[in-house]
């Protein structure tokens, strides 16, 4: 008897193939490679050189490798033995935290700002062009204005932080707001619905899944800019951790922190696709 | 039906709207002269072609938009915005998706009752959505409902904060035949328990006599008017399965039809001519009867006598 699998149970299957095939290239590429001596070399020159007809290990680690990585960090994930040692829980929690600080500073402007320019054409017209012009440049560009003014590097890495999220979320609540049916409004003003009351039952509600639309498109960029922020200033966080462990040529761990940084990410964005689904309505 | 009081309940007075014209040139004028009243308790629909500025009156009146000249009164007040004093029925319901349909209900009492506490809010919310008859639906969404049950919903938001007048944009427009028939007859009912006045825009002649007290007739836009007025003189209450068979019925269906067919056009070159008629036609079926017995029984023959909702 043929038992037909769900869709989901094919996707696993399918997944799980991908995840062995991945493995098994990443084995085949990372075999020691045995050099045979050619035969017009000089044998002296192949040791100096490495090869001396040993066999080699490649310096890109191997699946094993890697899961022996994982599991020892993953085990111990909050020791601290100085700057340069800290566990990945330590280091995520940096970055976490610094992202959190930027993102919900850049809410707390984006967001009332937003409203006020999605309910004014004077106020729209008179700050586009102050937003199509600083929304292109790239966050990490701030970074030196931010260490000269702030001159403390953790701050500055929020500030980009807040200036990458910052527009995103500007313009999805000026969209959202500008777009709200005029129904809705009409109902409001026959009711004589005060504007704080409009602002938050009506308003707020009706461009929620915009608004959320642009936070989450914020909190990814944010997740992208701190990798990077923190690769140039420094000290703490998982960007820290790639570079430095780059200045250790220690490769294992930068893929293991790449890993880290893809899962901490996914992680932020299933936190704001639960709340997208949770202010979705339905015309 | 309409007694004349000392001054009647709403009064509009040279009420006129223009637009600026999409080409630059003069502004377009979609309406003028327009005068009437409606005394309180009455039912008055309005009916004319697309493009006559019923739809723009009835904003005025619900201060959404302001005319450009003239000016409507409400119990000696002049209206300048909207107010909780008159209640609306938007034509697509304009129900909130977000809320339930309590909630939209309870947000409209809420507006009208700020100092009401929650309970209270429910309990006056539950009494109108047991009016319409979605006892039981008070907790779905209006994307779970269907289209009549969500024009009741607006019909029992409108109805919930007790205004002095309720406005009507084609309510049942969207809806279809045997929806619209039901939604209809509930409406009678409810206007008859609670002697609202009401303002009703429709396309739909038959509904207009089932309602009505009074029907404005409006010619074509531009320089649209109040052209006639019909005083429907079927007695009420009034039942669906029984008018039709009323002497007035086919008198009034058929001077509306007339009006709508042809009369509508030409109003436009009759009003420029110099014995215009100031004020609005009045046509009363009981007079018509009284000079023409013939009248009442010619328009039954062709019609259908099995007439279910809107043919």
């Amino acid at each position: 008897m043929k038992t037909r699998l769900s869709l989901g149970q094919q996707s696993t299957l399918l997944s799980l193939a991908l995840f062995g095939v991945i493995l098994l290239v990443w084995q085949l590429a990372t075999l020691p490679e045995t050099q045979t001596l050619a035969a017009d070399v000089d044998p002296e020159y192949a040791a100096l050189m490495g090869g001396g007809g040993a066999s080699q290990a490649s310096s890109f680690p191997t699946p094993a490798a890697m899961a022996q990585t994982l599991w020892d960090k993953l085990s111990d994930p909050f020791y601290d033995n100085g700057p340069n040692d800290k566990g990945i829980g330590i280091q995520l929690a940096y970055s976490i935290a610094r992202v959190l600080a930027g993102f919900f500073l850049a809410a707390a402007v984006a967001i009332p700002l937003g409203f006020v320019i999605g309910n004014s054409r004077v106020f729209y017209q008179a700050l586009d062009p102050y937003v199509q012009v600083l929304k292109p440049i790239s966050p990490l560009a701030w970074m030196p204005l931010a260490l000269y003014t702030i001159k403390d590097a953790s701050a500055s890495s929020i500030f980009v932080i807040f200036i990458c999220s910052l527009w995103p979320m500007l313009i999805n609540t000026a969209h959202g707001v500008a777009n709200v049916r005029k129904d809705w409004l009409d109902v409001s003003r026959t009711l004589e619905v005060n504007p704080l009351r409009k602002a938050f039952r009506v308003i707020l509600p009706a461009a929620a899944p915009t608004i959320l639309a642009g936070m989450r498109i914020s909190m990814g960029i944010a997740w992208l800019v701190i990798v990077a922020a923190e690769m140039l200033v420094g000290g703490t966080g998982i960007g820290y951790f790639v570079w430095n462990e780059w200045n250790n040529l220690s490769l294992t761990n930068v893929l293991f922190a790449i890993l880290m940084i893809g899962v901490v990410g996914m992680a932020l964005d299933s936190v704001f696709g639960v709340l997208s689904k949770r202010v979705a309505y339905q015309e | 039906m309409a007694t004349k009081l000392t001054s009647p309940f709403l009064q509009i007075e040279n009420l006129a709207r223009a637009y600026p014209s999409p080409t630059g040139g003069d502004a377009v004028t979609v309406f003028d002269h327009v005068n009437f009243h409606i005394d309180k308790g009455e039912f008055v629909c309005v009916t004319g072609h697309s493009g006559c500025g019923k739809s723009t009156i009835l904003n005025i009146l619900a201060g959404l938009d302001s005319a450009t000249t003239g000016n409507v009164f409400m119990d000696g007040r002049e209206v300048s915005g909207p107010s909780l004093d008159r209640g609306v029925i938007f034509q697509g319901h304009a129900l909130m998706p977000w809320l339930t349909v309590l909630e939209n209900v309870s947000f409209a009492v809420k507006s009208r009752w700020a100092s009401w506490n929650k309970q209270k809010v429910r309990d006056h919310a539950m009494r109108y959505i047991e009016l319409v008859g979605l006892k039981g639906a008070e907790h779905k969404k209006p994307s779970q409902l269907s289209g009549g049950m969500k024009q009741r919903v607006g019909i029992a938001r409108a109805f919930s904060i007790e205004p002095k007048m309720l406005l009507m944009d084609e309510p049942f427009g969207a809806l279809d035949a045997l929806t619209r028939g039901v939604i209809q007859d509930e409406l009678l009912k409810i206007c008859a328990e609670t002697q609202q006045t009401v303002f009703m825009i429709t396309h739909d002649v038959d509904e207009a006599i089932l309602l009505s007290d009074r029907i404005m007739l409006m010619s074509n836009g531009p320089h649209a008017r109040i052209a006639e007025i019909v005083n429907n003189t079927l007695p009420r209450p009034r039942e669906r399965s029984a008018i039709h068979k009323h002497p007035h019925y086919y008198p009034i269906r058929n001077h509306m039809v007339d009006f709508l067919v042809s009369r509508s056009k030409q109003f436009g070159a009759l009003r420029d001519a110099p014995d215009a008629p100031s004020s609005p036609a009045v046509f009363d079926a009981a007079g018509l009867i009284e000079s023409e017995p013939v009248a009442a029984s010619t328009p039954s023959v062709g019609k259908p006598h099995i007439h279910l909702v809107n043919a």
